[in-house]
């Protein structure tokens, strides 16, 4: 049986060009399409040289975006652009946690790694999660950040997040942050390390959200908080639908349940359940993307036996098909990061992945064919699609 | 006193590479820093008041890493990037 969509008028295909937000290692990329998304023309690099974690464009208005960034050497910041990517303002107040009293180790913000705009009912609110772990909110498009206390300094802090060896290489980060577009104060988070964590009073009090879900590199390999979720995401047609890509595999709950289930082991087993990303279909709730990776022995992250493909689900996790028609056959070492594979809203639909190695790739067919669009970018550390600005 | 600007900081300074500020202590000199050119200190000093790992200040041509240094007006602030990275 379908998966219930809350609202079908909501569900009607965008027709016209496409942009892709990209994010890289070494500055920001928008890349535009024709209306066929057949021709792409790429601008940037902007904020060349800086380390762009995400460039996120405000669904509200069409118009404003907001690049988290940071250098090597410098430290991290907002900035924020109301036309577009034409104009860009650094924040007056970017994400940093409270100066403690001397004598004390107070938390630095090494970079803002994840942005969420607000729900539509606060036009102006924003969320960015952070590395280390943190979640700010912004009420002014931006501009200034203020740390979410209810998170930030909930006496379970320590004890949610573990310490630096609990992160990953580039430091442990807050990602995901989800507005449930039915309420404005039920929030969720992902945090590697932490879990996925919920909060109903809009950040003031959290709850761990991981029944169910493995993390079979802990001692109990169901903790109650601990998890390492790659990425999660909520279907905006079906909000009690979550999924995430998590280290330990594929899961989805439906919140009512509110039980993890392992919807990865249907996956191939010669090429597991292990990745980064998660793509959910904008009208379908039972159908989602994955692009897995070699989490075996050492982990490589790559694609496994150097043969990337995406897989979908079109039956909510029941069953996989392969899609890797026009990837390499061969000698393909992929790496798509947490942020780094995204879905346009056309019909049919126009999915879009970035590797660690610079290229990006799209499909205009949901998948079922893959061209090269852009190759020899930075590291690509994010892809956001979006409607082109007109 | 006299402040000299690194590259990287530039893009607040209208790209001068010499900006005066007023103050007392470091700490002071990087606040009229900051009101002159907004965003600037940020960048370099963070949120505990440490300067950021791969940022040198010196004063005079010695090294400070303290905010509370005293200065004073024909002091020469000299803030530099480091060349690590890739």
């Amino acid at each position: 049986m379908k998966t219930a969509i809350r609202k079908p008028s909501g569900s009607r295909a965008a027709t016209g060009p496409v942009a892709l937000l990209v994010a890289t290692r070494k500055g920001a990329f928008i890349l535009k399409s024709d209306k066929a998304r057949r021709a792409w023309k790429t601008v940037g690099p902007m904020f060349f040289g800086h380390t762009v974690h995400h460039m996120v464009l405000d669904p509200r208005d069409q118009r404003t975006l907001l690049v988290a960034a940071r250098t090597g050497h410098l430290g991290p910041t907002i900035y924020r652009s109301t036309d577009f990517g034409k104009s860009w303002k650094e924040a007056s107040k970017p994400p940093a946690f409270p100066k403690v009293p001397e004598g004390q180790k107070g938390r630095v913000v090494d970079h803002t790694f994840w942005l969420t705009p607000g729900h539509e009912s606060e036009p102006k609110a924003w969320y960015a999660g952070t590395s280390p772990q943190g979640l700010f909110r912004s009420e002014d498009g931006g501009d200034t950040w203020a740390p979410v206390s209810g998170f930030n300094d909930n006496p379970m802090y320590q004890s949610w997040t573990g310490g630096e060896q609990d992160g990953t290489p580039d430091g442990p980060k807050m990602h995901s942050v989800i507005v449930d577009p039915r309420n404005a104060r039920h929030l969720y988070i992902g945090m590697s390390s932490g879990g996925v964590f919920e909060s109903a009073d809009k950040g003031a009090s959290w709850k761990p959200l991981n029944a169910g879900c493995r993390a079979d590199f802990r001692p109990d390999p169901y903790p109650e908080y601990g998890h390492d979720p790659h990425c999660v995401r909520l279907h905006p047609l079906a909000p009690d639908i979550l999924y995430q890509q998590n280290h330990c595999g594929i899961y989805r709950m439906d919140r009512r349940a509110g039980q993890w289930e392992r919807i990865g082991d249907n996956m191939p087993k010669n090429v597991g359940d292990i990745g980064f990303p998660m793509v959910l279909h904008p009208r379908d709730p039972d159908t989602a993307w994955v692009f897995p990776m070699d989490g075996t022995a050492v982990w490589p992250r790559t694609s496994p036996g150097g043969k990337p493909a995406a897989y979908v689900t079109r039956n909510a996790g029941k069953t996989w098909k392969r899609l890797d028609a026009g990837l390499p056959r061969s000698q393909g070492w992929f790496t798509v990061k947490r942020q780094a594979m995204d879905a346009d809203a056309r019909e049919p639909l126009g999915l879009y992945f970035g590797t660690t190695g610079g290229d990006i790739w799209a499909s205009t067919n949901e998948g079922a064919k893959w061209s090269c669009i852009a190759r020899h970018l930075p590291e690509i550390y994010a892809v956001e699609a979006v409607a082109a600005a007109r | 006193m006299k402040v000299l600007i690194p590259d990287p900081l530039r893009s607040y300074t209208d790209e001068r590479r010499q900006v005066e500020a007023g103050g007392a202590t470091l700490a002071e000199v990087l606040a009229d820093l900051d009101r002159r050119y907004p965003g600037i200190r940020f960048r370099m000093i963070d949120e505990q008041d440490a300067i950021r790992r791969h940022v040198r200040i010196f004063v005079n041509g010695g090294e400070v890493r303290a905010l509370s240094v005293p200065l004073k007006d024909s002091d020469e602030v000299f803030i530099v990037q480091a060349l690590s990275g890739g």
